[in-house]
């Protein structure tokens, strides 16, 4: 395992494989009465969330509480910038605590990769900028994985605003990982830059008619749509013209579900919320028993019990949280 | 009556001479000169003699930004990478937007005494790119500005633009623009768009936003019969339109930087804030256009953008640390290895590129002379197996935003001369 999950490509198969595994069991402890395992009594996690979130970080908040640790939310509005100081002083004042791990999410691209290269704890990304968000597409992985079984040669469709989505850039590394076809869907204004040769270089398909995508004419079968929330505030930025056109051409509306439904039945509609019911997701499509919303938000804890389990309580992590050195004089001296 | 005598140094690379150098001014040229014992020598066997660097292009950050770096500072920068003149850009607290800050500016230049500081004016008050600032009265000032920049920003409103490029015709004025369509690459664009930008997430800065704005500026310039100068052309579609509008007779010149012209985009790729600059490094395939057009001519200078920065104004997230690199005291390696030794410029090329015209761009008159009796001696002698690995922690800048520290040279700047007088060598480096 790495010492740090920054992004899903510092995570190959196997090592997806394992935490998905692990996730299953995980994932048992929430349904006992007695919701707390001593996996990490005594290890202190800092979510530290300079952007709003609720379900990320309550999600991480349960997975490390039922799991003993020492779990303390610090939330940061603004950009540091404004306040004066650096993200590099934030962080090392709180590492120098001692802290094990810092779970972080924040408003900048890469902000993560640069907090790891400034701490000794473990750093664990929640979510940076329109970069990143690992434990997303694990939790997504996991999921699809329960209701389709492996994800090897299954075909997801991923539709919404793709470039300003964390979501999709961790899906695009871990869906190809896991040996699933991808086909993005968007306006070529939410589309990321250089997608073109992107898609070509890693091996998945682009396309911006999404009725053509699903169930158009030698289309091939979608066994899962993953639905990405539509911001109303790109209107503004000219992304598209009006919330009625976007839907029309990529919401999943009542009539889309059902022509979807009707093509199979067994098709998973997943969102990792928040979602605009009404914009890139019809009430019905949302409630529909195609829909794995709930079992995203359920299957969240567990995965990221197993995110946590394997970085600091693994083989790698436990022998690394031992070796640890404290950095501060007082300690230098008194050896 | 001070005298320099220079021994076995290759002009231009060429047969080795002695050059005395006397009140300032090259004296003699030839083999075997005499001199009086008492005048200093400088033995120069094996190195090359070259005129004295001009930088169009560098931020100083004084007033306002003495923790960055000061007009000293900077200045012995400047001259220990071989430069005798250095223009300072106006973005500075305050603006240099009138005739008092720029003769602060030279006065705080002259004081320090090792490169000539020509403090560049701001086109509009407080960079705001709305109303003009008091751009004669910078010209008739003791600083005599004559070239005028909104550098950070782009003069982006078409009709000030315009204005401006009329208004500095009456005094034989340029603008020097920073060509970025802010609609088009906003404040936040930090990454050259494309795959790149997309896989990081982070904001793109199209080669439009500068072709576009080049273009403008290039019918501008034709229309109002001014000249217009292209700070730091950055990208392909750059380069294409200026050397369109030079093919057309309009009066457009334009710069590179060093980083341009060596670092790609996939420096980025870690974040490191290091290497955050603006415009942002480009992919591999512009390096290769705009060495191509130095190399012909099509760009007619290099200008460092040396940016210094404070190293807290660079610990932010990359979005929200500062933009810009050090660049003064590597430029000439970089030109060196990027175009001399890889045969796409002579050293008499290089000259002409990091002397001579952005001299005449500039319009220094004591700077930029070919290597002849009665020039001014701004000289400087660089070793082209001066092969050398940076060291951030050696710069004389007050900065440490340094992207080439641990990065290896093959050329190196040996000893500047401003008028005859030392101002940097290798003794003093030691």
């Amino acid at each position: 395992m790495p010492r740090h999950l920054l992004s899903m490509s510092d995570l190959d198969a196997a090592a997806i494989r394992t935490i998905l595994d692990t996730a299953t069991q995980m994932h048992e402890v929430q349904h006992r009465e007695v919701k707390k395992i001593p996996t990490l009594r005594g290890r202190t996690i800092i979510n530290l969330f300079f952007e709003d979130s609720t379900r990320t970080r309550s999600s991480f908040e349960i997975a490390g509480k039922w799991m003993s640790a020492d779990t303390i939310n610090i939330t940061g509005k603004g950009s540091a910038t404004s306040k004066g100081e650096s993200l590099r002083d934030t962080v090392r004042t709180i590492d120098a605590m001692g802290v094990d791990a810092f779970v972080i999410r924040h408003g900048a691209s890469g902000a993560c990769h640069q907090v790891a290269g400034w701490v000794d704890a473990h750093v664990i990304n929640a979510g940076d900028g329109t970069h990143e968000h690992p434990t997303q597409a694990l939790l997504d992985a996991y999921t699809m994985e329960r209701r389709l079984g492996s994800l090897e040669g299954r075909h997801v469709a991923i539709v919404g605003d793709l470039t300003h989505s964390r979501v999709l850039r961790s899906n695009l590394i871990s869906l190809r990982r896991l040996g699933a076809a991808v086909t993005l869907v968007a306006p070529p204004t939410l589309m990321p830059s250089g997608i073109t040769s992107w898609a070509h270089r890693d091996g998945f398909t682009v396309g911006h008619d999404l009725d053509a995508v699903l169930g158009g004419e030698g289309a091939r079968p979608v066994d899962a749509l993953m639905m990405l929330r539509v911001q109303k505030e790109r209107m503004s930025g000219g992304y598209f013209p009006t919330a009625r056109e976007y839907t029309v051409g990529y919401g999943l509306t009542r009539d889309r579900l059902a022509r979807l439904t009707d093509l199979n039945p067994e098709i998973v509609i997943c969102h990792p919320g928040p979602m605009n019911r009404g914009l890139e997701i019809s009430a019905d499509a949302a409630d529909a028993a195609q829909s794995l919303v709930l079992d995203q938000v359920s299957a969240g804890v567990a995965v990221r019990m197993s995110v946590l389990y394997h970085l600091l309580a693994g083989a790698d992590g436990g022998a690394d949280a031992a070796a640890r050195v404290p950095r501060s004089a007082w300690a230098g001296s008194a050896a | 009556m001070s005298a320099l005598l220079i021994t076995g140094a290759r002009p231009l690379g060429g047969d080795a001479v002695d050059v005395l150098v006397r009140d300032g001014v090259v004296a003699e040229i030839g083999s075997g000169l005499d001199a009086p014992s008492d005048v200093e020598r400088l033995a120069a066997d094996g190195l090359t003699l070259l005129p004295g660097f001009v930088d169009l292009h560098t931020h100083l950050r004084e007033p306002g930004r003495e923790d960055a770096e000061t007009i000293a500072t900077g200045s012995a920068a400047a001259a220990a990478g071989g430069f005798t003149a250095v223009l300072a850009m106006a973005n500075t607290s305050p603006v240099t937007d009138t005739a008092e800050a720029a003769e602060r500016v030279l006065d705080l230049g002259r004081a320090a005494g090792l490169v000539d500081v020509q403090p560049v004016g701001a086109v509009t008050k407080a960079l705001a790119g709305e109303e003009l600032a008091e751009l004669a009265l910078m010209h008739r000032s003791r600083a005599r500005v004559s070239v005028f920049s909104d550098d950070g920003r782009c003069v982006h409103d078409a009709r000030v633009m315009r204005r401006a490029l009329e208004y500095v015709r009456a005094f034989g004025g340029v603008v020097s623009q920073h060509s970025q369509d802010p609609t088009l690459a906003g404040s936040a664009a930090c990454c050259h768009e494309g795959e790149l930008s997309g896989r990081l997430g982070l904001p793109g800065w199209p080669a439009v936003a500068e072709s576009s704005i080049i273009a403008r500026d290039a019918q501008l310039a034709r229309h109002t019969g001014s000249r217009v100068h292209v700070a730091h052309v950055s990208t392909a579609e750059g380069v294409e339109v200026v050397r369109w509008a030079k093919s057309a007779g309009i009066h457009l010149t334009a710069e590179v930087t060093p980083h341009h012209l060596l670092l790609t985009q996939d420096r980025l790729s870690g974040y490191d804030p290091t290497f955050k600059v603006n415009p942002p490094l480009r992919p591999r395939e512009d390096v290769e256009v705009l060495r191509a057009a130095l190399a012909d001519g099509t760009i007619d200078a290099v200008a460092t953008d040396h940016a210094p920065h404070a190293r807290h104004d660079k610990e932010h997230a990359f979005v929200d640390a500062a933009f810009g690199m050090l660049g003064l005291e590597t430029a000439f390696a970089v030109v060196h290895d990027t175009m001399v030794r890889s045969g796409a410029l002579d050293l008499a090329g290089l000259a002409d590129r990091m002397s001579l015209a952005p001299a005449r761009i500039a319009g220094l008159s004591d700077h930029g002379r070919a290597i002849e009796v009665g020039a001014p001696a701004n000289l400087v002698l660089v070793d082209t197996d001066g092969g050398h690995t940076v060291d951030a922690a050696a710069s004389k800048s007050l900065s440490r935003n340094n992207p080439w520290h641990g990065m290896s040279f093959t050329g190196a700047v040996h000893t500047t001369i401003l008028r005859g007088r030392v101002t940097a060598s290798p003794e003093e480096s030691a």
